[in-house]
């Protein structure tokens, strides 16, 4: 008796269980399996980043090193750093229950993810036309297969936003359902934190 | 005061999230760590042997933060922080044995 009123009270006072809905951790599971998620995605990115250290040092005739305009690096990784921001300001804005806020902080995140995936292309487009291909030597290939998968997580991180955009347009969640926003708001900001590690490993230690 | 009660209200406490304006004096924080990031490589001849050790420490820094405030690991279940610290930790130990294979085995 006592162990199902606690879980009861668990279910009430816990905001990101569903109502009636009381798991064995008192946790959401769709929380817990998004860290899960996560978890299995530092191996990933643990294992490409292995790899460019691998490669990093490799005797070559043109290096990714010799090619990074730090500046303008910089400014992307700020640009992706102040996106972490505003998706906790939507977080805390459906919380509240203030829809037009909550879309507004969406859609600036949105764009500031666009805004770093289209700086990495210039990137890209800059390295290629210099001579530094996919293939050109295994250096370039760790480089570009681990930020290419950095680039390519934004961009579903940027879908999801839009989804959640058009949702709270819609009407379909609100503050009883924000804990699907504040999923989408840890994706965003594990790729904020890859992209952390990223700039200081593999464009500033040199 | 019962066991139900002290568990709902711990379960109340965890969810207690930062405000709006604690949450922009946190990004000014992140900020100004990745302004200092940006500063070493225009110093880093400086710096010399020191540059390495300052920029992983400002990066775990700014990935304690980014982890602990924004994806609120401080105030969630500790379940949550094991999960993902597992996941750290596993893909660090991929990285020792990667290195370390190549450094012995390497031709």
């Amino acid at each position: 008796m006592t162990t199902s009123t606690t879980t009861e009270h668990v279910g009430a006072a816990h905001p990101t269980t569903a109502p009636g809905h009381v798991t064995s951790t008192g946790l959401s599971n769709e929380k817990l399996s998004m860290w899960l998620f996560l978890g299995s995605e530092c191996l990933l990115f643990g294992g490409l980043i292995s790899t460019f250290l691998l490669y990093r040092n490799v005797d070559v005739e043109l290096a990714v090193g010799d090619l990074y305009d730090i500046p303008f690096t910089s400014v992307s990784s700020f640009v992706l750093l102040m996106s972490s921001l505003t998706m906790v300001l939507a977080v805390s804005a459906i919380k509240r229950g203030n829809g037009r806020q909550t879309r507004t902080w969406l859609l600036t995140t949105a764009l500031l993810g666009a805004s770093f995936v289209a700086g990495q292309v210039y990137e890209f487009t800059v390295f290629y036309r210099e001579g530094l291909g996919y293939t050109t030597n295994v250096q370039s290939s760790a480089f570009y297969t681990l930020t290419g998968f950095h680039g390519v997580h934004v961009s579903i991180g940027i879908i999801m936003l839009l989804s959640m955009f058009v949702l709270s347009l819609k009407g379909r969640i609100g503050p009883e359902r924000h804990e699907a926003l504040e999923i989408v708001g840890l994706y965003w900001h594990f790729v904020d934190v890859v992209w952390i590690v990223i700039f200081t490993i593999v464009y500033l230690i040199r | 005061m019962s066991h139900t009660e002290t568990h709902a209200e711990h379960i109340d406490e965890e969810h207690d999230h930062p405000s709006d304006l604690k949450y922009v004096k946190i990004a000014i924080v992140l900020a100004a760590i990745t302004a200092a990031e940006v500063v070493t490589f225009y110093v880093e001849d400086e710096l010399g042997a020191l540059l390495a050790p300052i920029l992983i420490v400002m990066m775990i820094v700014k990935f304690g933060i980014v982890a602990a405030e924004f994806m609120h690991l401080r105030y969630d279940s500790n379940l949550l922080t094991r999960v993902f610290v597992a996941g750290i930790v596993l893909a660090v130990g991929v990285y020792i044995a990667a290195m370390t294979t190549f450094h012995y085995f390497s031709s």
